[in-house]
């Protein structure tokens, strides 16, 4: 007993090791998803963020069609980087609604001038509410509504050229 | 090694999303006028984490996120909500994660068992060294 108890030490630094080892090939994911994917988008009615953009109730994203939900700022810099893939991805034929986050009109305004506006509706979350109900912690965020108003997916981030072909495939999958 | 390096710097630059210049949430700043409810807010909001800066509680945040967290739940414990519903809310959005109050899910279990096992690992020792004592 006592023999073998002698390599416990021994035994214990190797799992140590081993642990963080682990740990540094391994690195945490540190990207919080919304618990939210595949139940019901939350009840919400946000004012218009844009002059030229109705506003946007969560009621009309249940229209029957998959649609995007897209989640920016423009004060957000990979937003400005994402505006060409939604530009693509409105080309391609995808419904886009966007929520603007801690945002005011004139700046919105100059931002869609800037980026372009790939947006049908856009709602004004001036004080994250409606992005702590969705369960999503930063922007650019992507979230598909299929027809009946469900959170199908989460697009964490922003969305890469090399993303849209899949966003499109989820889109379809979510009709 | 290159795609190493992106890697890297993309962790890194995923906390660093620039936050607006808009002014804060009503309530972001501001006590609740009646005391016995801001206490229960400021308990409640010094065990909900802050999600744009993953070490802090929103109470001790200067997040524009957290600032509009503190005014969410200021505003709804006005309104009478209790904070444990409050709680029960935000972990239905974003997971036990956002709380840093444990609960009694089967994960933890371990964690909640520890002190009774060291205690009674300590137990153990101290009887065996009360034996050799008594012996010599």
């Amino acid at each position: 007993m006592r023999k073998l108890l002698i390599w416990l030490p021994l035994v214990l630094f190797l799992g140590f090791i081993a642990l963080f080892a682990s740990g540094l090939f391994q690195p945490d994911d540190r990207i919080i998803h919304s618990r939210l994917v595949g139940q019901p988008l939350p009840a919400f009615s946000l004012p218009a963020a844009a002059s030229d953009r109705p506003p946007l109730a969560s009621a009309q994203l249940a229209t029957g069609q998959p649609r995007l939900l897209n989640t920016f700022a423009s004060w957000c810099v990979p937003c400005a980087a994402e505006a060409p893939q939604l530009e693509a991805l409105q080309k391609a034929g995808a419904q886009i609604d966007g929520i603007a986050i801690r945002d005011a009109r004139a700046d919105v305004d100059a931002f869609l001038k800037r980026n372009g506006n790939p947006y049908a509706r856009i709602g004004l979350d001036a004080r994250s509410a409606v992005q702590i109900a969705l369960g999503s912690s930063g922007v650019p965020e992507t979230f598909i509504i299929d027809g009946k108003g469900r959170i199908a997916y989460q697009h964490i981030g922003d969305i890469r050229a090399d993303d849209v072909p899949m966003i499109l495939d989820r889109l379809r999958a979510a009709q | 090694m290159k795609a190493l390096i992106a890697l890297l710097l993309m962790l890194a630059s995923a906390p660093v999303f620039a936050q607006s210049a808009l002014p804060p949430a009503p309530y972001a700043n501001r006590q609740i006028a009646d005391p016995a409810l801001e206490r229960k807010a400021k308990a409640l909001m010094e065990t909900i984490r802050c999600l744009t800066c993953q070490s802090q509680s929103i109470a001790d945040s200067n997040a524009s996120m957290a600032g509009d967290m503190r005014s969410e739940i200021r505003e709804r414990i006005m309104h009478g909500e209790q904070p444990e519903a409050i709680r029960t809310w935000l972990i239905s959005r974003y997971g036990d994660w956002v709380s840093y109050e444990p609960t009694a899910a089967p994960i933890l279990w371990p964690l909640w068992a520890a002190p009774l096992v060291l205690l009674g690992l300590g137990l153990l020792l101290l009887r065996g060294r009360i034996k050799k004592k008594a012996r010599s």
